[in-house]
């Protein structure tokens, strides 16, 4: 307890866990929509774009200062959207190459600029290392304000154009034919996103921020049906894993706070890929095998039931070696099964043939409608 | 010294060398609209390199080859197993894997700070720039290790897309068809990817795991914007890594900036000349293609107008300059353009002092294609 509130009271261990709860929060919330619009890769592309972006926000403003590099890296993925569209719309290359292309020579452009600062001064090669790998150590409280007006911001766009984007985001089609500026929309996303990518910088590093969009979202998905709740449990996800992260990196082994936010978004997608309650993996093992045992407890059922039709005799007992014959495998474990349920009981009919199989009322009834459900003569 | 380790020389061939090897695969990846592996393997090939370094404690070893080929092979497994659930689209799975193995990497380089002596700065940008300082000695040569190595991961894929040339292509375009015929269509795919990796790891001293994206995806698609040939793109893709590394080279050194960014610019470059310019593909060519064709139009329907009303008795009245501005709402801009595209294609000529429209035999044809497609044929 001493150590919860000792957490809270240090400044800098503050800093760092509001900073990336509030990426998590703003990363979660655009990464819902991305990952809805199959743009998930979008993010990673974009991140890399932002290079060039923060190397000429360096070099104008001449200071490490965030907003200078914000607004530099805002400017350069923003371009690197466009040249993406122009790509895919114009020429005859597909969504990943131009994601490709973008990302990796924007990047490289990025570091040309990076090496030409580094020769003018010493920041280039620090403000390298920040880039790709984050350095959430150093975030300051004016950090964690600029982070803060981000999340509020990128709130403030999806409530106003909740529907516009909710409509964009499952029918591109039917949001042009309602007259909404589709291609506005599409770019205001973009921005966003950018934005986003922006304060995530800082807090994972580029290579990072691309897990950051995507995770929270898909482990969502797997929980809720609506976008509304997808956003909120995507919000609260991306929340956790950034405190989740922040915790562990503050017990002072030395461990960088992005990887650990990353890997700590990873394990909750793996959690909600497994056991989310009615998409998880175990529970369609579960029902497949509910299906399984159902599917061959009808079967022996409709074995008795037809056995008992042919004697014309509901009450007809019948031999497990004559059930054996209609169902292919070994019965006895499923009777005693259908015992418990009350749709079979034994007689014994004649001492040396042992226990004999007869369809209780309930379970003729029962075995009447699945043959007349599957469409057998009556 | 010797042309085979003197630092410039060193340093274009190896450039050029990563660039040709890894465009040989990547010309596969960009046709099967998975170029994003590429980023993907090349990421978290790290966390092979950490771990075998982890295991072996040795900076040189044939282990990290085969920890970068299954740290790969892993990388597109679990891709694809994430997508096999149905529970997650492709490019999400993608963005959920690679920065996973990643950050694991990222954590364990920390954990391990003492034992792993890896630079990750080195391990995502590289430094061509040293390429020539390890070197061996071959033959009484000393040649740069980085040279030899390089050398022989182009060799390594050059000789398996020369021998599997068929079924890579039959893979590539017709996986149903390669499936029938009894090649196996993933096999191919994961040996591809196992050899990106290999060349990944082999690379990352130079170029490290960032720029070699721009290597294996940059090159191939300009190529593929150039030819419908695949050795052609193949050819292409070499040829633009060569130049890349060259002219990348010579501007680094001149500029005194990064030479693995400025060679991985100047395939941007090549791109982005490919993407302007290509003679079938290129924007301005499908600008031309565009306007020529709407000259075409344009004066189809002028023909088509003069043959409605030839030899009818409003003839005089519509066969007429004046008539295109009045009755078609033509500019005099237009006009004067589609007039003289005709005059040119010898459609129409000018009669009574310039000022009556007539069709020429070929214009009446040219009308008919249009207005009677059956009167011809």
């Amino acid at each position: 307890m001493t150590e919860f509130i000792a957490f809270f009271s240090d400044f800098s261990l503050r800093n760092v866990a509001l900073g990336a709860a509030l990426l998590g929060i703003t990363s979660g919330v655009l990464g819902s929509f991305t990952l809805l619009r199959q743009q998930s890769l979008l993010g990673d592309a974009l991140s890399h774009a932002a290079l060039p972006g923060v190397a000429l926000g360096f070099i104008i403003s001449g200071s490490r200062s965030l907003l200078p590099i914000m607004i530099g890296a805002l400017i350069s993925a923003a371009a690197a959207a466009v040249l993406m569209t122009l790509i895919i719309n114009r020429s005859r290359l597909k969504t990943d190459a131009a994601l490709g292309i973008v990302l990796s020579t924007f990047f490289a452009f990025g570091l040309v600029l990076l090496t030409y600062i580094g020769h003018q001064n010493n920041a280039g090669q620090a403000g390298l290392n920040t880039f790709l790998f984050g350095q959430a150590a150093s975030i300051l409280p004016s950090d964690v304000w600029l982070m803060f007006a981000v999340t509020l911001i990128s709130i403030l766009l999806v409530s106003v154009f909740w529907k516009e984007f909710k409509i964009v985001t499952f029918d591109r089609g039917f949001a042009a034919s309602l007259g909404f500026n589709v291609l506005w929309l599409e770019f205001t996303m973009t921005i966003m996103i950018a934005l986003a990518i922006v304060i995530g910088l800082q807090m994972v590093g580029v290579v990072l921020m691309a897990a950051m969009l995507i995770a929270p979202a898909a482990a969502a998905r797997q929980w809720v049906k609506t976008l509304e709740h997808m956003i909120l449990v995507s919000a609260l996800f991306g929340a956790l894993s950034g405190l989740i992260g922040a915790l562990i990196s503050a017990t002072g082994k030395g461990l960088a706070t992005g990887p650990l936010i990353v890997i700590a978004a990873s394990i909750i997608v793996l959690i909600s890929l497994l056991f989310a309650p009615e998409r998880g993996l175990l529970k369609e093992a579960l029902n497949r095998r509910k299906n399984n045992k159902q599917l061959r407890q009808d079967h022996i059922l409709l074995a008795l039931y037809n056995l008992a039709k042919e004697h014309n005799d509901p009450e007809y007992k019948s031999e497990i070696g004559m059930i054996k014959s209609f169902y292919h495998h070994d019965p006895s474990k499923l009777l005693k099964d259908l015992e418990s349920q009350g749709l079979v009981y034994t007689v014994e009919h004649m001492k040396e043939e042992g226990k004999h199989w007869v369809l209780s009322n309930k379970g003729y009834q029962d075995a009447k409608q699945i043959w007349q459900d599957i469409g057998g003569s009556q | 010294m010797n042309l085979l380790s003197q630092p410039d020389f060193v340093i274009i061939a190896v450039g050029a060398l990563v660039g040709i090897a890894s465009s040989l695969l990547g010309s596969f990846l960009v046709l099967r609209k998975n170029s994003m592996l590429a980023d993907a393997i090349s990421h978290s090939i790290l966390l092979g390199i950490v771990l075998v370094f982890l295991i072996t404690k040795n900076q040189f070893s044939p282990f990290f080859i085969l920890g970068a080929a299954l740290i790969g092979v892993l990388t597109v497994f679990l891709t694809e197993l994430i997508v096999k659930t149905g529970r997650v689209k492709n490019d999400a799975a993608i963005g959920l894997v690679y920065p996973f193995l990643f950050a694991i990497a990222v954590v364990l380089i920390n954990v391990f700070a003492r034992n792993v002596h890896i630079d990750t700065d080195a391990v995502l940008l590289g430094e061509i720039g040293f390429s020539w300082i390890n070197t061996v000695q071959i033959a009484g040569f000393s040649v740069a290790k980085a040279l030899v190595s390089m050398f022989l991961v182009t060799l390594l894929n050059l000789v398996f897309v020369v021998l599997f040339y068929k079924e890579l292509k039959l893979a590539t375009f017709d996986p149903g068809l390669a499936a029938a015929l009894g090649f196996s269509p993933s096999f191919i795919f994961y040996s591809l990817l196992s050899l990106t990796s290999v060349t990944a790891v082999v690379a990352f001293d130079a170029v490290g795991a960032v720029l070699l994206v721009s290597f294996i995806i940059v090159p191939p698609s300009a190529a593929y914007l150039l030819t419908d040939k695949l050795w052609k793109m193949l050819f292409y893709g070499a040829i633009i890594s060569l130049g890349s590394s060259l002219l990348g080279y010579m501007s680094a050194v001149a500029l005194n900036v990064s030479i693995g960014g400025m060679m991985a610019s100047f395939t941007g470059i090549f791109f982005i000349l490919a993407f302007l310019f290509s003679p079938k593909y290129g924007l301005l060519a499908q600008e031309i293609r565009r306007k020529s064709l709407e000259e075409e139009n344009t004066a189809r329907t002028l023909t088509v107008h003069l043959y409605n009303h030839e030899n009818k008795e409003t003839s005089d009245e519509e066969c007429r300059i004046e008539a295109l501005d009045s009755h078609l709402r033509w500019s005099k801009e237009k006009i004067d353009k589609v007039l003289s595209y005709s005059l040119d294609k010898g459609l129409i000529r000018k009669e009574l002092n310039n000022s009556l429209l007539q069709l020429t035999t070929k214009g009446r044809v040219y009308a008919q294609e249009v207005l009677e497609p059956w009167s011809n044929i």
